[in-house]
């Protein structure tokens, strides 16, 4: 059954036909990737999703519901989690803060008014935020500020902050975008890790190729802001159209 | 910020061991903490008033009512602002409006309900602190400079209207006093005769003085019920630093959007924390009118909502101790500094040469009396330059100058 499902999706920006008539279905515990060349409208669907843009016409429907007109908070508590492309933390926070965040925003939903009550007696969000920490090997680092890491680690603590909260599906906008080759097999090491472990869903938006293949189960190819053509990885690689669109230039 | 202070201790049964030795829900750090404030309130008549009475230091002394009073109702107003400027980072320009509108709804409360200061003091936390929802709503639709600009604008419109249109609520220009007059609904006054603040029958203005030798030391009613409420004051304010709602205001400061996409509001979490500290800042309104019954436009005018900036800036945003530090700083400078006058000046350096001494006072002039805004404009520059982190992280270098001394001794 598809979790996310978007059906007829069209968005103009002035004269420029960002995305033009986009079916897509997401199917739960799948890896979906969607690819495509610069400017063929995988950012601005990415953000259709997330409740950042709203499209001119069309539907999104994520598990019975419509997303458009949710703000972001609120897409976020229907259990849609988004990592960054380059990674958004609270740099000025411990790594310990930065994971309770997301547990408190799980557990007592958008806002609270929990000012007098102290943190430290909040043990089971601390137990839960440091298994999830021990779960992506950064318990060691539970009390560096979270600005002072590398960009791996920054990348790995954002994963974290979005897994803790048990999301139905992680959304990922090139999750390994301007990293080192090291840090990139890391974490494509790490998102395989949780597929299998978790079999969480995901849609990953991203430009290289090794990571697409590594890790996707499903390809849809954007041109134009119209889906190309939806397939399995092999399926893909060689598919005529895919080429001649986009991987002609690209070595695969 | 990467002060020590900002960041809340979470121990857990598995790394660390619990804290011990705390009380009230406090760790033992924050315990101390709260005891030194709890020691300097109580003792602050002595702190205060180190020299004798006639020697030619005692123009140093701050341990009269007056101006001890200032000291906790400003450190009240600045531990309150820095819950909404330490923490979240927003810099709201006109938190004088908050104070004024507190004082306004104290003096009501007096003139009609009561003259006992704690209702007073309890309508001008409400008052204050609906009114700055209303403004906080209004100018968190925008965030930075335009957000302190909304502030300011909202403190301006405040104070020319107490001084124009709501003259009949605010006494416009001579502003509102206690008059004979007034005859509030619980009290019993004889016709003509004017009220006093009291709490539960006892005077604000009752003194204990305590002559020790030359020292003289005054012990004042008004004083320490404002302490008490500023002991209250930093209590919370420690809570609050330290419950993951802080934490909340601390990820405003950081990162806005990832907030967002964490499933919360941070314009919601700030609201709280503008609303909060303008309750704080109506406490200080309150008090301000519990210790002197009356009140005028001017408290809300906008150089009173940048006093409180630099007395946290000055202090060290974000931390505990730097409001209460910054605010006694600047009411020290502004009282007595202030005081100096050309002749204590030749008095000091009568022990030089006639030249010398004339060259000192021309010298050291400038500084004191009238030019105290020159050596707290000074101050605050070296502080806002050298010390970002304020008159804390100062503490804080020349204690770790003295720890590190110590360890090399020791290696050594």
């Amino acid at each position: 059954m598809a979790i996310l499902s978007v059906k007829g999706v069209n968005k103009r920006f002035g004269g420029l036909q960002a995305l033009g008539d986009v079916n897509l279905d997401v199917e739960e515990n799948t890896c979906h990737a969607i690819i495509g060349p610069n400017g063929a409208g995988k950012s601005t669907l990415l953000n259709v999703l997330v409740g950042k843009l709203i499209p001119d016409s069309g539907s999104v429907v994520f598990d019975g519901q419509s997303v458009l007109g949710r703000k972001p908070h609120q897409i976020n508590q229907m259990g849609i989690s988004r990592v960054f492309q380059t990674p958004e933390i609270f740099g000025d926070l411990t790594v310990i803060e930065n994971m309770l965040i997301p547990c408190f925003a799980k557990r007592d939903g958008s806002f609270r008014m929990h000012a007098i009550e102290s943190v430290r007696d909040e043990g089971d969000m601390i137990a839960k935020a440091e298994s999830m920490l021990d779960e992506v090997n950064m318990l060691d680092k539970t009390d560096m500020l979270a600005s002072s890491m590398s960009r791996g680690d920054k990348r790995r603590l954002e994963m974290a902050m979005c897994l803790v909260q048990e999301p139905r599906l992680l959304l990922l906008d090139e999750p390994t975008a301007g990293m080192a080759r090291a840090d990139t097999e890391n974490t494509i090491q790490l998102l395989k890790d949780i597929r299998t472990s978790r079999g969480i869903t995901m849609a990953i938006i991203e430009h290289d190729m090794n990571v697409v293949f590594s890790l996707a189960e499903r390809i849809t190819v954007l041109a134009q802001g119209t889906p190309l053509v939806e397939d399995t990885p092999d399926n893909i690689k060689g598919h005529p159209k895919v080429r001649e669109a986009y991987l002609g230039e690209a070595q695969v | 910020m990467t002060d020590q202070t900002t960041q809340t201790p979470v121990s857990t049964p598995a790394r660390a061991k619990p804290a011990k030795g705390g009380f009230l829900g406090l760790t033992s750090n924050d315990s101390t903490l709260l005891m030194i404030i709890f020691g300097l309130l109580i003792f602050a008549p002595f702190i205060l008033n180190p020299f004798p009475e006639g020697s030619a230091m005692a123009q140093f002394n701050a341990g009269y009512p007056d101006l001890m009073q200032r000291f906790v109702i400003f450190g009240i107003f600045a531990i309150g602002f820095n819950i909404l400027f330490g923490l979240t980072g927003y810099l709201s320009f006109g938190h004088a409006a908050f104070l004024g509108v507190g004082s306004y709804a104290a003096i009501w409360s007096m003139k009609l309900v009561t003259l006992n200061v704690i209702p007073a003091i309890i309508m001008a936390i409400i008052v204050a602190g609906a009114f700055s929802w209303v403004v906080g709503k209004i100018s968190l639709r925008r965030s930075g400079i335009y957000f302190s600009i909304l502030t300011l604008a909202f403190a301006q419109m405040s104070y020319a209207l107490a001084y124009s249109v709501l003259t009949p609520i605010t006494g416009g220009e001579t502003g509102l006093q206690i008059k004979n007059t007034d005859n509030p609904l619980f009290g019993s006054l004889n016709p003509g005769e004017i009220g006093r603040a009291n709490f539960f029958g006892l005077e604000m203005g009752n003194s204990y003085m305590l002559e020790i030798g030359n020292w003289v030391f005054t012990f004042n009613l008004g004083y320490y019920i404002a302490a008490v409420a500023m002991l209250v004051a930093f209590y919370l304010s420690i809570r609050i630093f330290r419950s993951p709602f802080g934490i909340m205001l601390r990820a405003v400061k950081s990162n806005q959007q990832r907030m967002n996409y964490t499933g919360l509001e941070p314009k919601r979490y700030t609201l709280w924390a503008f609303v909060i500290s303008g309750m704080f800042a109506g406490l200080a309104g309150g008090l301000m009118v519990a210790m002197d019954t009356q009140v005028g436009p001017e408290r809300m005018f906008w150089t009173a909502s940048g006093e409180v900036v630099i007395m946290t800036i000055l202090g060290g945003a974000g931390t505990l101790m730097g409001p209460v530090l910054g605010a006694g700083f600047i009411k020290y400078l502004e009282n007595i500094v202030s005081k100096i006058n050309k002749d204590i000046l030749h008095q000091w350096f009568a022990f030089l040469p006639d030249g010398f001494e004339d060259l000192m006072v021309t010298l050291v002039y400038p500084f004191v009396g009238k030019g105290w805004h020159l050596t707290m404009g000074i101050l605050f520059m070296l502080v806002v330059i050298f010390l970002p982190g304020g008159l804390v992280e100062g503490g804080k270098r020349i204690a770790g100058l003295f720890t590190r001394k110590k360890t090399a001794d020791k290696e050594s």
